[in-house]
């Protein structure tokens, strides 16, 4: 079992599609299977362990990707935007390796002990240079092989490198992905960086769906919005900061009650964050004939563990139901080649309805550290740090992570609760709701608002909301106004900044 | 035949059709397509043998292939003109699941 395998299918099942478009140059994938064995060549012969990148998305990424699969090395694609501090210390971990490289950076690199660096552009020259047509399939086919390594975004620690086999990948692509499922026209507009979960999933879901993928660099909403017109997208993967920024983009051009249009773009997936309600309910509203899905999943994961499907989208925002309407907040039902339960403290199952942390099993799930082996129970369950709850139809509600529980004169509070109600108030347009250190208590609810422009609303409105819609334990007892929140790249908010900055002063 | 592993890959003695073994049952299966008995990738084919006229329904690529028990699937990774069967009973195509992109 290789991830090579679904790039030698695409190339022999459709391989004159294109698989790939960046900056205005495509690859088929024919032309892509070829690269790979180019650069499994290269790799080869730089006699290295690891293959890694620090760079943004371009061809390079997907020959790298399947290049490496193809030689049995592990891929490491690197967050660019890391000090050169933190980038020599995750270096250390993967040496010796292959290091892909933009141009600027690449002297810099060069120096790393056991690091080879080949910049970007040379890369893609060197690899889609032949012509040469004699396929090998000469992969390993160990399932036991590491594919993928993606070091954790670390908001809630040190950068830790998740461990994804071929058997993970492979398992979660035969899951959930239909062989050559999408049109000939069909393209993603994947604007996730390479070292995310999900841009990682989106070039081995689209190749065996035959989706063209169209690269954007780096996110930019009226860029998004040019090149999905120029390139017919009709596909597209946001996580849900981008999706604000896209409204806010189009809301420029219209009149009010005026629906939007996302022209060729039918279907928008978001994940990798906590979608709020007001953003996805306005834009159900601006787009009502654009498909939504949301997809909750981890890196852990192999990314999509559940998906809330436009059907259901549809239907929760049509019911006057409150158990039903209260779905579009959800991340829908698991995949059906998975198992998901909530557990109590204990690790026993609870309760449908009843609040826990969310566990996972299955093929595409690995719960695995570089260095640090396996954290699956004995019987296969991974506990995710979630916490959540699962209706009584199987819907899956996600409350954020179980870390940031606050435990104020020992009742747990969910600040995603806080949250939600919060955001519902018009003024509102952002807010993060964190434990601070609290004599009385020991940890007091404290809120960072970023109010709507032009509008205005004293904290004691904002604590009294909160009183009315929950109880008194959950009012922020204090309440600060800021600009806006601190996010890492993928829209992910970065807790503990807020938390530090909260209990500060 | 010997005992199948998840992940290995086999392919038709009588035709162009290759698997990938995606579950296998714990002991020994006769996984045949065309009628022959299905080789290890890149093992000798063994000579004389022809695709059979009750086997030769054809496969398709990207299409998973499950017994009655759903404890054998095999991935059809390069489609040819036999059929599959396990033990001597026929293999069925398992329903695609329609899942939205997500990612």
């Amino acid at each position: 079992m290789n991830l090579m395998m679904l790039l030698e299918m695409a190339s022999s099942g459709f391989g004159e599609r294109v698989a790939v478009t960046s900056a205005g140059r495509s690859l088929s994938y024919a032309e892509l299977l070829r690269a790979s064995q180019q650069a499994k060549q290269a790799i080869q012969a730089a006699g290295v362990e690891r293959v890694a990148m620090l760079d943004s998305s371009s061809l390079a990424v997907p020959i790298a990707l399947f290049g490496s699969a193809w030689a049995g090395r592990p891929f490491a694609p690197l967050n660019y935007r890391l000090t050169a501090d933190e980038v020599a210390r995750l270096a250390d971990q993967l040496a010796p390796a292959l290091l892909i490289s933009d141009a600027e950076r690449a002297d810099d690199l060069a120096r790393l002990d056991g690091i080879e660096v080949v910049v970007r552009d040379q890369w893609i020259e060197a690899t889609t240079a032949s012509r040469e047509a004699v396929i090998e399939p000469d992969w390993p086919m160990d399932p036991e092989d590491i594919a993928i390594l993606l070091f954790t975004s670390g908001t809630t620690g040190a950068p830790k490198a998740a461990v994804l086999r071929h058997k993970h990948i492979v398992s979660y692509i035969l899951g959930s992905v239909e062989f050559m499922g999408a049109a000939e026209q069909d393209a993603a507009l994947m604007s996730v960086p390479p070292y995310h979960i999900a841009g990682m999933a989106a070039i081995a879901s689209s190749v065996y769906a035959g989706r063209r993928i169209v690269q954007l660099p780096n996110f930019e909403a009226r860029e998004w919005l040019s090149l999905a017109r120029e390139e017919k997208v009709t596909n597209a993967f946001v996580v849900p900061t981008m999706l604000q920024r896209i409204i806010a983009e189009l809301e420029k051009t219209l009149a009010p009650g005026e629906t939007g249009d996302l022209g060729s773009v039918r279907a928008i997936s978001y994940g990798g964050g906590k979608m709020p309600l007001p953003v996805i309910e306005k834009a159900m509203a601006l787009f009502p004939t654009t498909d939504f899905t949301n997809a909750y999943g981890l890196t852990e994961t192999s990314s999509t563990i559940s998906v809330l499907t436009p059907d259901d989208h549809r239907a929760a925002a049509a019911s006057d139901q409150p158990a039903t309407r209260r779905r579009l907040v959800s991340v829908g039902r698991p995949l059906p080649s998975l198992e998901v339960q909530i557990c109590d403290a204990d690790g026993k199952p609870v309760a449908a309805g009843e609040r826990g942390e969310i566990c996972v099993r299955g093929e595409q799930v690995s719960g695995e550290y570089l260095g640090r082996g396996s954290l699956l129970s004995d019987d296969g369950w991974f506990a995710t740090r979630d916490g959540g709850s699962l209706d009584d139809e199987g819907y899956l509600f996600v409350e954020g992570r179980i870390d940031d529980v606050i435990v104020r004169g020992g009742e747990n509070l969910s600040p995603g609760e806080i949250e939600d109600v919060l955001l519902e108030h018009a003024a509102v347009a952002d807010v993060a709701v964190v434990g601070v250190p609290d004599e009385q208590w020991g940890e007091g609810v404290a809120a960072a608002v970023v109010l709507k422009s032009g509008a205005t609303a004293p904290a004691a409105a904002l604590q009294q909301w909160v009183r009315d819609h929950l109880r008194s334990s959950r009012v922020p007892q204090r309440v600060e106004f800021w600009g806006e929140l601190p996010y890492n790249e993928t829209g992910k908010l970065l807790r503990r900044q807020v938390r530090a900055e909260l209990a500060g002063d | 035949m010997a005992e199948l592993k998840a992940g290995s890959r086999l392919k038709s003695a009588v035709c162009d059709t290759e698997v990938m073994v995606v579950m296998a049952p714990q002991g020994d299966v006769d996984i045949t397509c065309g009628g022959a008995p299905m080789v290890e990738l890149g093992a000798e084919v063994p000579p004389g043998q022809t695709l059979s006229d009750e086997a030769a329904e054809g496969t398709q690529i990207g299409k998973r292939y499950a017994n009655e028990a759903a404890d054998l699937e095999l991935l059809c990774t390069k489609p040819g003109k036999g059929s599959f069967a396990a033990g001597g009973t026929a293999l069925s195509v398992k329903g695609a699941k329609p899942l939205p992109s997500s990612d």
